[in-house]
């Protein structure tokens, strides 16, 4: 190769990685702030702050959606699998809202450790089936629910 | 691989063929930068890669919006993904596809490569934009939300902006060639937005969800979803070979209208 090229070649691969290297450290420096939303364990283990406004984010816990009698409030459990947090909501949830989904909630986390939200969004995961395999999907796992009970007695 | 090529005798056939290859690829690239060799081995192709982008966008979007099942979760609504992720997919690659030609127009200063990177940018940016706005509009009936600012999305808004910035500095300057390498830093500096907005999902928490497809694993679609966004991921990429193809053939009428080889092609 030309050395007049190499040269070119070398500065060019050098700004490359200077500037990978320098955003890499800043995005390192910068990750907390760079994540959308807090895990129940960070807000269980006292990282989040108290009456300001951040996101939270987790699986509804199966079961624990209670519903006002009269309005839009519910209150529901959110876990990460380690930590759990009560979020309490005065509004529409979004249409993919059930038991077991991905959810980001924002809001204020109260004194009581109660996380009070103004804005629940739906997260959705990477998989896509039709109904009727995600129904034999679940019968499956009833069935095999059903079977290790027999089992058992 | 090795297998397969050890099969014949040995390392010295192997050392021949990686050199034969070598020889064949330098060839290709010296070729590359004569743009009349490129105007007159592209003419043929046209028609077939017209006719496959039809063909593909026709057949992938009638699988994907009348014959592939819907979600059990989202409901039809999912079907956006046959236009967002090739979008999404393709912006990525044809930013890399105009940093890599701008770096050749850096070192070896090849018109083409300047070309190419100039012609690659506005395409790019479409494509961006597509991905930006089918994102949106499937994101409010699934998240509850037009817009977040996680970093997913704010990094592939970010791929935009960057387009536009190279866009802008090509035409910027006086001097075509000073414009060009403006261009070109910018599109090698803006190399780094690329691997944070593939690994944004899985290095920080976002709303939106961790990729589908995987080289090394199963995806988790499907396959009556998934063939029809794969064939809508090949035809979108054939859809941009052919926009390049046409507009680096534009670019080179323009710039060699002088020469005697395009007052031919004019003239006949």
């Amino acid at each position: 190769m030309h050395p007049k090229r190499k040269k070119r070649l070398t500065l060019i691969l050098f700004m490359v990685l200077g500037v990978g290297s320098a955003v890499g450290l800043l995005m390192y420096s910068l990750s907390q702030n760079i994540n959308l939303f807090m895990t129940p364990t960070q807000i269980a283990t006292g990282e989040a702050p108290v009456g300001r406004t951040i996101r939270a984010g987790g699986l509804v816990e199966p079961g624990t959606v209670v519903r006002d009698d009269s309005g839009l409030g519910v209150r529901f459990v959110v876990t990460d699998g380690q930590s759990e947090v009560t979020i309490a909501y005065d509004g529409i949830l979004p249409d993919l809202f059930r038991e077991g989904q991905g959810i980001v909630a924002m809001g204020k986390l109260g004194e009581d450790g109660v996380f009070v939200a103004s804005e629940v969004l739906a997260k959705h995961d990477e998989n896509y089936m039709p109904p009727e395999v995600q129904e034999a999907l679940d019968k499956a796992h009833k069935d095999g629910k059903q079977a290790l009970e027999e089992a058992r007695y | 691989m090795s297998d397969a090529l050890c099969f014949g005798g040995g390392v010295k056939t192997q050392l021949i063929a990686v050199v034969v290859m070598w020889q064949w690829l330098k060839q290709l690239y010296h070729r590359l930068g004569s743009p009349k060799w490129f105007y007159e081995i592209t003419t043929g192709w046209i028609p077939w890669l017209a006719v496959l982008s039809v063909v593909g966008t026709v057949v992938g979007l009638v699988m994907g919006l009348l014959y592939a099942p819907a979600d059990y979760l989202q409901g039809n609504s999912f079907r956006i993904i046959y236009i967002h992720v090739p979008a999404a997919l393709l912006a990525q690659s044809a930013f890399m596809m105009m940093a890599v030609a701008g770096a050749v127009y850096l070192i070896w200063r090849m018109k083409m490569a300047a070309w190419v990177a100039k012609v690659i940018a506005p395409v790019g940016a479409s494509f961006c934009l597509i991905a930006l706005l089918t994102g949106a509009i499937w994101g409010k009936p699934t998240w509850g939300t037009w817009w977040v600012w996680d970093a997913r999305l704010t990094s592939m808004l970010l791929l935009l902006f960057l387009y536009f910035g190279v866009m802008a500095l090509q035409q910027a300057m006086e001097s075509e060639d000073s414009a060009y390498r403006a261009g070109a830093i910018l599109s090698l500096v803006g190399l780094v937005n690329i691997p944070i907005i593939k690994y944004s999902v899985e290095w920080w928490n976002t709303l939106h969800q961790p990729a589908t497809l995987k080289l090394t694993e199963k995806p988790s679609m499907h396959p009556d979803m998934l063939i029809p966004l794969l064939i809508m991921i090949v035809t979108t990429y054939v859809f941009f070979a052919l926009l390049i193809i046409l507009r680096t053939r534009n670019e080179i009428l323009w710039h060699e209208r002088k020469r005697s080889w395009v007052k031919q092609i004019l003239e006949s």
